[in-house]
């Protein structure tokens, strides 16, 4: 990084005649290893990330060549998954994992969007830590709690209340969507749990790229006669927009992988079904089921072959959320 | 604006009352409206966290009646047995924490100062980007990961298998918290130490990673109690064990996966248990966050 | 307190370096240029800095005289980017002819805003410096070293009883003379010295400025300022850098009554900068 020009110390020193000192003591060579091993050091241990993630790759590729190579492309779009017969489709798992992620983004969304603005616009003082802790640590409680907390407590209530509720008392069960008999054990409550999980991302996300719109905006906005709400709509939110698109991103990359919560509270079930009330299947929650009872090495290339679907599609929905909220950081 | 005047005064006409009288409806519909809006968000506020109190308020109500001695000391009782503990279990988690910071602090620190370092070559941006993208990986994706890599080749579960899956998912966390703390250190320090003569490394090393430390046990705190939680990745690696183990060559009991197998148990002794564990392993992880949060605002100031 | 007013000087001779030869040539920078990437910083600089002797280099903000400053002990190269070319004599020796790291051992730098380091106390933060190189010393001597420091920086009374304590304790004052001790306390051949004075109240500043008035008998100073009243209260000779250029180096009272080029007038009657 310099370009210092850099002569023999001794030629140097004999050039003007001037008795020399030693030119390079013990504690200089010293130093200059020392740089060396340093830079080394800390250079191959940033190495080791993306060699993590190329090894992930490679592993779980390998693993599941067997099977994807057997089924190809009917591996994505049959239902048959019958380890009896050596059929794997994991069309179901698929389907569950788009289903309920959906549903979770549907409902996390505005309630992360509405909590972020409340918290970055205008929440008094006294209420903003806290709400803000509250929502926080949603993220860091651990996934098998909220599965514990729904197998007893969710699951109950839907199956006791919102389920009936929705499907008789509102009369939505009309719709394939909300009929068919209320196990509790749902795609409702997965896309419910989901919902909670994913929601403190989301908001962290909006609330930053919303605390960093220059008070110019709004003063603005302001100026102009615009109410409260309007400045919020017209003015703030639209320069932040692609960073809220990236925290919403992010909220479905998440959701996408989780995997205990969802497997304690979806049923399990290799099923397409248009209603929200039936069990199912993520490809989360397949793996996590399955894996340690798996008859046979086709059956664990096939789970295999799940995860790394499953691997490929949350590497490309998190890269993308990466990069959009990248991308507002620049645009600051 | 009250009422419409004429610029050379004079009683407003007919057609001025009647556009001013619109404009202010219109005024009050969106003031209406803005009301509404902002109600919905304290209402949003309030859902928002409603569940995490609601867990929180139903773990204490569950669990903490459960939690005795003995939970603390002794392990599972068969089913059927009230009572009992998961001592194993507790133990189990540290164990397998060690393993993973073992592996993921040094690489994480050292990545971590390689990124503050040097922050924008080619090597840099990849392993900062990779490193969020990391962090957002399906935990059970670490599981196969370290299974196909630890276990099916020796063809047996062990407590160092699943220490290593947790180990990976530490590293991105704990490469973002250092960079972040190290580049908080400022130049200036650094500059004050070369001029003393500190040669590079030890510059590094003996002062701006140690201003910086505070920050990073910090940041390496959060992330062991993130893995602390964790069940997927440990399914078929760690596996889990009724019985007392501590040997890294076989499969270990973990709080998660034990809650994990009690929950889906169908014993009540066994789900009051579940519970049990519940209480002590969110006590712990709450604790631990909030108490990364109370250390960072203090040192650096609010900023929320 | 000035050198000019101080009858008991020792009569060294004041009409610049070259003339008789009476003091010492400690550095000799001979058509130094120093680049940050493609901007030409530091433009063909060639100077004496005498033994002994205090040299105020002065300048508007922007004319390279902390870049210049930073090229005598090689610290213009840490940043990114940054180098230079051309000689830069210590004794006759060429600093840039050995690693850098020896040459910062020897000659010591104070910046424009203090710098303790935090997670140390404040006799650790003096004797910062001596735990690198060749400067190993055991304990009763690192603690009298560290009592000497303090003591020449004038601020061994105020810390005495609290040695051990940290040093972001002390006000913004303490803290630059603290700097200045942890710098004096590797026994620096020169100390080199960036606006030390510009984020201190007006009393620090006057203990700082009698403090490098007391130093220059043991060693050589090179003071960055940009308030011409403090260089002509502290230096023997003054630089004035202009645009990256030297423009006129000379003993600070015939500098400040009468200098040379017209340029170096302007500035010190205040028509610009």
């Amino acid at each position: 990084m310099t370009e210092i020009v850099a002569r023999d110390a001794a030629q140097a020193a004999a050039a003007t005649g001037v008795p020399t000192r030693p030119s390079r003591s013990w504690t200089e060579i010293g130093s200059e290893i020392g740089d060396r091993i340093y830079s080394w050091s800390i250079t191959g241990f940033a190495a080791f990330v993306p060699i993590l993630l190329l090894l992930i790759f490679l592993a779980v590729g390998l693993a599941a060549w067997p099977a994807l190579r057997t089924f190809g492309f009917s591996f994505l779009t049959s239902s048959d998954w019958d380890p009896v017969a050596g059929h794997f489709g994991a069309a179901p798992a698929i389907y569950g994992t788009i289903v309920s992620s959906l549903l979770a983004l549907l409902i996390a969304t505005p309630l992360a969007l509405g909590v972020a603005v409340f918290l970055s616009e205008f929440a008094p003082p006294w209420l903003r830590q806290p709400v803000a802790f509250g929502v926080d640590m949603l993220a860091a409680v651990p996934s098998v709690i909220y599965g514990l907390w729904g197998i007893f407590v969710l699951i109950p209530f839907l199956r006791e209340f919102l389920m009936p509720f929705l499907r008789d008392t509102l009369h939505l069960g009309v719709l394939p969507l909300f009929n068919g008999p209320a196990y509790g054990s749902s795609m409702l409550a997965a896309g419910l749990i989901l919902a909670i999980m994913c929601l403190p991302y989301i908001s962290a996300v909006t609330r930053e790229v919303l605390l960093a719109v220059p008070r110019s905006q709004r003063e603005a906005a302001v100026g102009l006669g615009a109410t409260r709400w309007e400045v919020i709509r017209d003015a703030v939110i639209p320069y932040a927009r692609s960073g809220i698109i990236g925290g919403i991103i992010l909220g479905l990359g998440r959701a996408l992988g989780e995997t205990m919560a969802v497997t304690m509270l979806i049923g399990n079930r290799h099923e397409i079904s248009a209603s929200l009330f039936a069990p199912g299947y993520t490809m989360a929650s397949l793996i996590a089921n399955e894996f340690s009872e798996a008859t046979g090495d086709l059956h664990l290339s096939a789970l295999m072959a799940v995860g790394f679907v499953l691997l490929l599609v949350t590497f490309l929905v998190n890269a993308i959320a990466r990069w959009l909220v990248w991308q507002t950081a620049k645009e600051r | 604006m009250a009422t419409a005047q004429t610029t050379w005064g004079g009683a407003p006409s007919g057609r001025q009352r009647a556009v001013a009288e619109r404009t202010q409806r219109s005024i009050r519909r969106r003031r209406v409206r803005s009301h509404i809006m902002i109600g919905l968000m304290y209402a949003a506020a309030v859902i928002a966290i409603l569940p995490l109190l609601l867990i929180v308020i139903h773990l204490l109500r569950m669990g903490a009646s459960s939690l005795n001695l003995a939970f603390f000391t002794q392990t599972q009782r068969p089913p059927g047995e009230a009572g009992g503990g998961m001592a194993n279990a507790i133990v189990g988690t540290l164990i397998l924490i060690a393993i993973a910071s073992a592996v993921g602090l040094p690489v994480g620190i050292g990545a971590g100062l390689y990124l503050a370092e040097k922050r924008a070559t080619l090597l840099a941006t990849t392993v900062r980007f990779l490193a969020d993208v990391l962090n957002g990986l399906p935990s059970i994706v670490m599981g196969i990961f370290a299974w196909s890599l630890l276990v099916k080749p020796v063809k047996h579960f062990s407590a160092l298998a699943g220490g290593m899956a947790l180990g990976a998912m530490m590293i991105p966390m704990v490469t973002r918290t250092t960079e972040e703390m190290v580049r908080l250190v400022p130049i200036s320090l650094r500059e004050a130490a070369l001029a003393l003569g500190y040669s590079r490394w030890r510059t590094s090393l003996s002062i701006v990673l140690r201003t910086a430390l505070g920050g990073i046990v910090t940041g390496a705190l959060v992330a062991m109690a993130r893995i602390a939680g964790e069940t997927a990745p440990l399914l078929f690696t760690a596996l889990g064990n009724q019985f007392w183990s501590t040997s890294l060559r076989a499969p270990i009991a973990a709080l998660p996966l034990q809650i994990y197998n009690y929950a889906i148990s169908p014993y009540d002794e066994w789900h009051t248990q579940a519970w049990a564990a519940a209480v002590v392993l969110v006590g712990i992880v709450l604790v631990i966050s909030l108490a990364a949060r109370v250390a960072t605002r203090r040192r650096y100031g609010a900023g929320d | 307190m000035s050198p000019h007013d101080d009858a008991t000087a020792p009569a060294t001779d004041r009409s610049g370096p070259a003339a008789s030869g009476a003091p010492a040539i400690r550095i000799a920078v001979d058509d130094l240029n120093a680049y940050f990437g493609q901007v030409h910083a530091v433009r063909h600089v060639t100077v004496a800095l005498p033994d002994s002797h205090v040299t105020a280099i002065i300048g508007p903000s922007g004319c390279g005289k902390s870049t210049f400053l930073r090229c005598l002990n090689r610290m213009h190269e840490t940043i990114p980017n940054a180098r230079a070319t051309g000689k830069v004599l210590l004794d006759g020796h060429d600093i840039y002819a050995v690693s850098p790291v020896a040459v910062r051992r020897q000659i010591g730098m104070v910046f424009q805003r203090p710098t303790p380091f935090p997670t140390m106390s404040i006799r650790e933060n003096v004797a910062a410096g001596l735990v690198v190189g060749d400067r190993r010393s055991n304990r009763k001597q690192q603690h009298e070293i560290v009592e000497r420091a303090l003591k020449r920086a004038a601020l061994w009374d105020e810390v005495k009883d609290r040695l051990k304590t940290s040093a972001t304790g002390l006000s913004g004052g303490q803290q630059q003379r603290l700097c200045i001790a942890r710098a004096l306390a590797t026994d620096p051949e020169v100390l080199l010295l960036d606006e030390p004075t510009a984020s201190l109240d007006p009393i620090s500043t006057q203990k700082v400025e009698e403090l490098i008035y007391e130093l220059r008998t043991e060693v050589t100073v090179v003071i960055v300022t940009h308030n011409m009243q403090q260089a002509a209260r502290v230096s023997d000779q003054t630089a004035f850098f202009l645009g990256g250029e030297l423009i006129e180096v000379a003993p600070t009272e015939t500098m400040f009554t009468s200098p040379s080029d017209e340029r170096t007038e302007s500035y010190i009657t205040g028509r610009f900068g």
